[in-house]
């Protein structure tokens, strides 16, 4: 499962809804495989804004991951002007000024999309229950004591 | 008429396979006149007001994951953008592993939008409040008897050194793709209740498909009697025989104005 699903999951217990401390859910022995996939900026310059930024850096530094930064980019860093002449100009005098993705927005991408939990467990914070991570795929499905 | 997902690769001995029900909501969803609605509320850049984001679509019971990855595929035609992430719950864990391929299979080219993952879990209990803007259910209604799911945890996975499943493992994962108790109402009930809580308060509508004996007239009173400009109505039909749908789109949300 990967880190952005994380920022609309929380705890699946009615009662912690109410609780600050459900969300986010914690990873407690993660395994982590980097799935690769294809970087869209427009996507990630127009996810900003939903992501719960602070949350999000708890739970990259919970999994021992390079921190993010402090506040949330903004939308410009995630481009970076680079000077390339095009493909098709041979004598290498046409130069055009490219948009590409920036190192801010490879390494967003990277964490959100591209860092997978294979296995483990995510807990919450507010009644301590871990739900299992097998195969990448989350089970959220309480014991009947717990509905 | 958009291109519907590949299930090839689904065994639909413990699946739901797309049927009916499944293809009505592929219809109602990219028809103009819902397209147009869509379009409408979830329009990027928009004509005033502030730039808006992504919208979550949520599909609970996935199934075969049919519905989901048409959304997925074809959501720069039906939202016209597509920055759009799809997210998808199953009861069921073999529906998981499945409608996880359909989508991924169903976006590997051309479409730009993002599949976060399918999670196994009950309806969307497990959805942080207020993130969801488009939420789509297809669900268990055939008035029939629930299934008893106290034998759940035995029968939702392979189980270990044994052949993958038994006839009465997939039996009983078939039953919870179609049987919804009293009116076949039970689970769409518990899911009606959830609704006003995931819902994105401003943007949020959701897909609810009913069968007549669901008494759909009824069902939408009610969705209106919750209040606070809450809206539902019939935006798709199939099956019409003597004056009757069987089977009915509801479209369920909020009009601020
Ligand atoms: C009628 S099938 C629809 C499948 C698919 N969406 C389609 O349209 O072809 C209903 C699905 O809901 C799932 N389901 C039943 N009860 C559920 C629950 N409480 N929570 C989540 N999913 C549930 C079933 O496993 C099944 O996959
Ligand atoms: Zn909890």
């Amino acid at each position: 499962m990967k880190l952005l699903t994380l920022n609309f999951l929380t705890c699946a217990v009615k009662t912690c809804k109410t609780s600050a401390s459900s969300f986010p859910l914690h990873p407690r022995d993660s395994e982590l495989e980097i799935v690769e996939a294809e970087i869209n900026v427009q996507f990630l310059q127009n996810i900003l804004p939903r992501l719960m930024w602070e949350e999000l850096g708890g739970l990259v530094n919970e999994l021992g991951l390079p921190s993010l930064p402090p506040t949330a980019p903004l939308p410009s860093a995630l481009v970076e002007s680079k000077l390339q002449a095009p493909e098709s100009d041979t004598t290498g005098l046409n130069i055009e000024k490219l948009e590409v993705p920036s190192q801010v927005a490879r390494d967003l991408h990277r964490v959100l999309l591209e860092t997978c939990i294979m296995s483990g467990g995510l807990v919450c914070g507010n009644c301590g229950h871990e739900y299992k991570v097998l195969e990448g795929v989350a089970n959220f499905l309480l014991p009947a004591h717990l509905v | 008429m958009l291109p519907t997902p590949s299930t090839s690769h689904v065994c639909f001995d413990r699946v739901y396979e797309p049927a009916e029900d499944s293809f009505l909501l592929l219809d109602t969803i990219s028809a103009p006149s819902e397209a147009a609605f869509l379009h409408d509320r979830f329009e990027h850049p928009p004509h005033h007001g502030p730039c808006s984001t992504p919208p979550l679509v949520l599909e609970v019971g996935v199934g075969s994951g049919v519905v989901l990855a048409f959304v997925a595929a074809n959501a720069g035609k039906i939202f016209g953008r597509e920055d759009v992430l799809t997210l998808g719950v199953d009861i069921n864990s073999f529906a998981c592993d499945a409608a996880s391929k359909t989508v991924q299979n169903a976006i590997k080219t051309g479409s730009r939008s993002t599949f976060l993952d399918i999670v196994n879990g009950d309806l969307a209990s497990s959805i942080r409040p207020h993130s969801i803007d488009v939420f789509i259910f297809n669900p268990p209604y055939v008035p029939a008897e629930l299934p008893d799911f106290s034998r759940h945890n035995d029968y939702n996975a392979p189980r270990p050194g044994q052949k993958p499943t038994s006839f009465e493992q997939d039996s009983y994962l078939l039953e919870l793709s179609y049987a919804g108790g009293v009116d076949g109402m039970e689970v769409t009930n518990r899911m009606l209740e959830q609704i006003p809580d995931i819902l994105d308060p401003s943007r949020g509508v959701a897909y609810l498909l009913l069968c007549a004996q669901n008494k759909p007239e009824a069902v939408k009173q009610d969705i209106r009697n919750w209040g606070h400009g809450w809206k539902a109505e019939t935006v798709g039909t199939s099956g019409k025989q003597a004056g009757w749908e069987k089977l009915q789109i509801v479209r369920i949300w909020r009009s601020t104005a």
